[in-house]
């Protein structure tokens, strides 16, 4: 900062031939040096909005819910009186849910991944995959939902299942991870393909024992990352039919449940202000699993920085 | 497998190869003998098509889009180009060491392991015997025996490279291929490679690409200039060296470009 | 040399057919399995939608959704009107809104990122930013709904405790992460050599930031725009709970309203019977939040591609 404002201080200074100019030079820098100072409080300050929210939100939403959790919140159906409701059937719905989307992602999201990079020649199919991936980015999850309500719920006959909601959300978040995934596996150098090429492995073996433990950590981050996306998610839930009033934790992945968003938002719509405090509890439950996952996923990409740094 | 095969004496016939990136022609008509158990260095100034020539012995072109290859290449008489040709086979009787030392990012035994594990040894006892073995030719068995566990990427580079030698006879190739190997190397590190050419080429047949005119003089049997995607000539290192025959060899080798 | 070639004989480097050699081939056909999933995605969602879409149109015509001013699709059904106009202008009305409120604050903290920030501050603001774009989106509406509405009718007292306002801030807030990130990472790539060049004819840091980089970084910047914008017209959690649930033609913010999301999960909670006129409503809303969507999103990728400097 200080070097730069000099330099125009003595471009102020030098660049002009009358004391008459020279004023008004040197004004003019002051002028410049003013709104610099402004525009970088501004910034500021539009940033510190971002960072302000967060913090009213999440001081709000302890505040208002912190005393309603307790052991008795985590085992508690919900109920129609406040004092004996609970998340139990949510929070294993959203357990189960996110049990079952795992692998699933993991599996497609990573084949994909490996295929464009490994295998896909660069030609019009390989763009329109990725085309087509970017653009599925962008869909709004609601119609996601719709998808997973025509071809899993009703198409397959799934219904509201475990099963049909893992899948919904599978399709809905493979972009993420197919695009972290894709990242990671770009990032593993050559040397080491061609290391393990030179001595006659095949593709696969040079895929599976050299490329996918390198980019592992990666890969493992960005799917925790959007599996916490999933966890998160409401609407594309709704439209399967992942009903609200649940008083029972899914046995199999065929059976009904619900998750702790839904519930969060049906608690929030209920008239008696104590459901609002509850909707805060179940939050807090929420926050805290997204929580656990992130811390995961940093510490996953901290490990890797140091191995590979 | 060397036992059962009659090898034939040149181990390597390269004969009228062209070799194109695209449209763009890298190599011009090369041809050339390379004799089992010797040290064959290819010299040339930087683009001259000394490493591409290299990688065609052991198709590691294969792995870039849009490479060409015409003429032929025999290894103990059989044509490496043909259509049904099993790469990772040739491969692994074709070892290769490249110019930065690239250990996995997995423990020294691990490293070498790497090559016999995909080729099928599980057993613990037989590779055990291999790193040993591997580590010894590669002058690096002292040096780390009590640390095989360790990450190979800790070793110092010129450890790191002499790691990436022994990696690449573990798969008991019968030619090494050696693309610059001492270029990113400290002075000390890269004499004690050069002395381990002189032993591996008892067992091995040896190509080495080599910057390094001294370099090459130092530890080669015979020696081919290349330029422009031309061999120019081709000739035991002495004779190249004190006597050229082609005028452009001389200009090289006495430092008037390049 | 010819005859020594005979004499080889056997041949080491032919390919056999072994467990391994079909193992690798099967491979590349399962990933690219794994590839068509994402194919089948879109096709599936395109399919689902124009079908039920069209078979919705046999019962409400074309014309009327498109021009009708009144959606009442879940009265009885005597009073039914499918006009989605009022649906269309509560979606336009909250996402304008956010953008009011996202595109200055994401942009300006983009500049402050890229620009102003030291360092260390720069890393700490960051993983909070990530954290703000990692809440899930029925947090966002409790947020709007049992504490930013009631903070409004403080000074607005007239104000209902359903009304666009509230979602709009809320969805803004949402997406002001988005276009901060995307806009940072565009000027992060305006190489650091044209910073200089400005810095060196005695510029300050803002003409730097709003002359130079901001200009070399304005396709991304745009991109990020749309996208978020993108990204507002879908949001469904925090209209549904605070922005309320009636389809009006209306550009006051103030007043409750529905959006297109809002409607599919209203219709989706409720009690529909299975291939009706209502149920298939959801798909003709869907269809067209869908298109309002992919136009946004081919947008995006069309400004970043077409008008990207090349360094």
């Amino acid at each position: 900062m200080s070097a730069e404002e000099a330099m125009i201080q003595q471009k102020g200074q030098s660049n002009v031939d009358s004391t008459d100019t020279e004023q008004k030079g040197a004004d003019r820098v002051q002028f410049r040096r003013m709104l610099n100072h402004v525009a970088h409080g501004l910034f500021l300050l539009s940033t510190l909005v971002g960072v302000v929210v967060l913090g009213v939100l999440l001081y709000d939403i302890i505040q208002t819910g912190w005393k309603w959790v307790d052991a008795d919140f985590l085992n508690n159906f919900a109920s129609r009186f406040p004092e004996k409701s609970g998340v139990k059937a949510p929070l294993w719905g959203s357990l189960w849910l996110i049990g079952v989307t795992a692998p699933l992602t993991f599996i497609f999201g990573v084949g994909t991944a490996i295929y464009l990079e490994e295998y896909a020649k660069k030609n019009w199919f390989s763009r329109l995959i990725q085309l087509n991936i970017s653009n599925l980015a962008g869909v709004p999850s609601i119609v996601f939902g719709i998808l997973g309500l025509t071809i899993f719920a009703r198409g397959w006959g799934l219904g509201q299942s475990v099963l049909t909601g893992a899948l919904t959300m599978t399709l809905l978040i493979l972009p993420i991870v197919i695009v972290a995934a894709r990242e990671a596996i770009d990032s593993v150098p050559s040397s080491l393909r061609q290391a393990s090429y030179a001595m006659g492995a095949t593709r696969w073996q040079t895929i599976y024992k050299v490329v996918l433990p390198y980019s592992m950590p990666g890969i493992l981050t960005g799917t925790i990352l959007a599996l916490s996306r999933a966890i998160g998610e409401t609407a594309p839930l709704i439209m399967v039919g992942a009903v609200t009033f649940v008083y029972f934790t899914p046995g199999n992945i065929f059976d009904a449940f619900t998750v702790l968003p839904i519930q969060i938002y049906s608690w929030t719509g209920l008239p008696k202000e104590e459901f609002q405090e509850i909707a805060a509890g179940g939050i807090i439950i929420l926050l805290a699993i997204l929580l656990t996952m992130n811390a995961l996923a940093i510490f996953l990409r901290n490990k890797y920085q140091q191995r590979n740094g | 497998m060397a036992e059962q095969t009659v090898l034939t004496k040149p181990a390597i016939q390269v004969e009228n190869l062209d070799l194109y990136y695209g449209q763009k022609q890298a190599l011009y008509d090369v041809s050339m003998d390379v004799e089992v158990n010797t040290v064959t260095a290819l010299i040339g100034p930087s683009g001259c098509g000394k490493s591409t020539f290299l990688r065609t012995l052991n198709r590691m072109n294969d792995l870039i889009p849009g490479v060409q290859i015409k003429g032929t290449i025999r290894l103990h008489g059989e044509s490496i180009y043909d259509r049904n040709i099993d790469v990772e086979m040739l491969r692994k009787q074709v070892g290769m060491v490249f110019q930065a030392p690239n250990p996995f990012p997995k423990s020294i035994y691990d490293n070498i392991a790497y090559g016999p594990r995909i080729h099928g040894i599980r057993n613990k006892k037989t590779l055990d015997e291999i790193v040993e073995k591997s580590l010894r030719q590669a002058a690096l068995w002292d040096e780390v025996k009590d640390r095989l566990r360790d990450r190979a990427t800790g070793l110092s580079g010129g450890q790191q490279q002499r790691l990436c030698i022994a990696r690449a006879l573990a798969v008991e190739p019968e030619i090494v291929l050696m693309d610059e190997p001492t270029s990113a190397l400290d002075p000390i590190s890269t004499s004690k490679i050069e002395e381990l050419l002189q032993e591996l080429k008892n067992k091995y047949t040896i190509v080495i690409v080599t910057h390094n005119m001294q370099q090459a003089a130092r530890v080669s049997d015979k020696t081919a200039f290349f330029l422009n995607g031309e061999l120019i000539e081709y000739n035991d290192t002495a004779t190249l060296f004190s006597n050229p025959a082609n005028k452009k060899t001389e200009d090289y080798i006495t430092g008037r470009f390049g | 040399m010819l005859k020594t070639v005979e004499s080889t004989g056997v041949s080491r480097f032919k390919k056999k057919r072994t467990w391994r050699t079909s193992w690798e081939g099967i491979i590349p056909k399962l990933l690219l399995l794994c590839a068509l999933v994402s194919i089948l995605t879109t096709v599936g969602i395109v399919l689902t939608l124009v079908i039920e879409t069209a078979s919705f149109f046999q019962d409400v015509p074309f014309i009327e959704f498109i021009t009708g001013t009144d959606w009442t699709a879940l009265f009885s059904e005597s009073q039914q009107e499918f006009g989605i106009l009022p649906l269309i202008s509560g979606t336009l009305l909250v996402t304008m809104g956010a953008a009011v409120v996202a595109i200055p604050l994401g942009l300006f903290s983009a500049i402050y990122l890229s620009e102003y920030a030291p360092d260390r501050l720069r890393r700490t603001l960051k993983p909070i930013l990530e954290i703000l774009a990692g809440i899930p989106t029925v947090v966002y509406g409790f947020f709007a709904f049992t504490f930013v509405t009631p903070v409004l009718r403080t000074f607005i007292p007239e104000m209902g405790v359903f009304n666009a306002l509230s979602a709009s801030v809320v969805v803004g807030i949402m997406i002001i992460p988005m276009i901060a990130s995307l806009s940072e990472d565009a000027m992060s790539s305006v190489p650091r050599g044209i910073r200089e060049a400005a810095y060196a004819m005695g510029s300050t840091r803002l003409e730097v930031s709003l002359k130079v980089v901001v200009p070399a970084a304005l396709s991304g910047i745009i991109a990020s725009f749309v996208l978020g914008i993108s990204r507002a017209i879908g949001e469904t959690m925090i209209v549904t709970i605070a922005a309320g649930a009636t389809p009006k033609l209306t550009l006051d913010p103030t007043e409750s309203i529905q959006t297109m999301t809002a409607y599919m999960v209203q219709a989706a909670m409720g009690d529909i019977s299975y291939g009706g006129t209502v149920y298939k409503s959801i798909y003709a809303v869907g269809m067209t939040l869908f298109v309002f969507t992919l136009i946004m999103n081919l947008l995006a990728q069309y400004i970043s591609r077409r008008f990207k400097e090349e360094y």
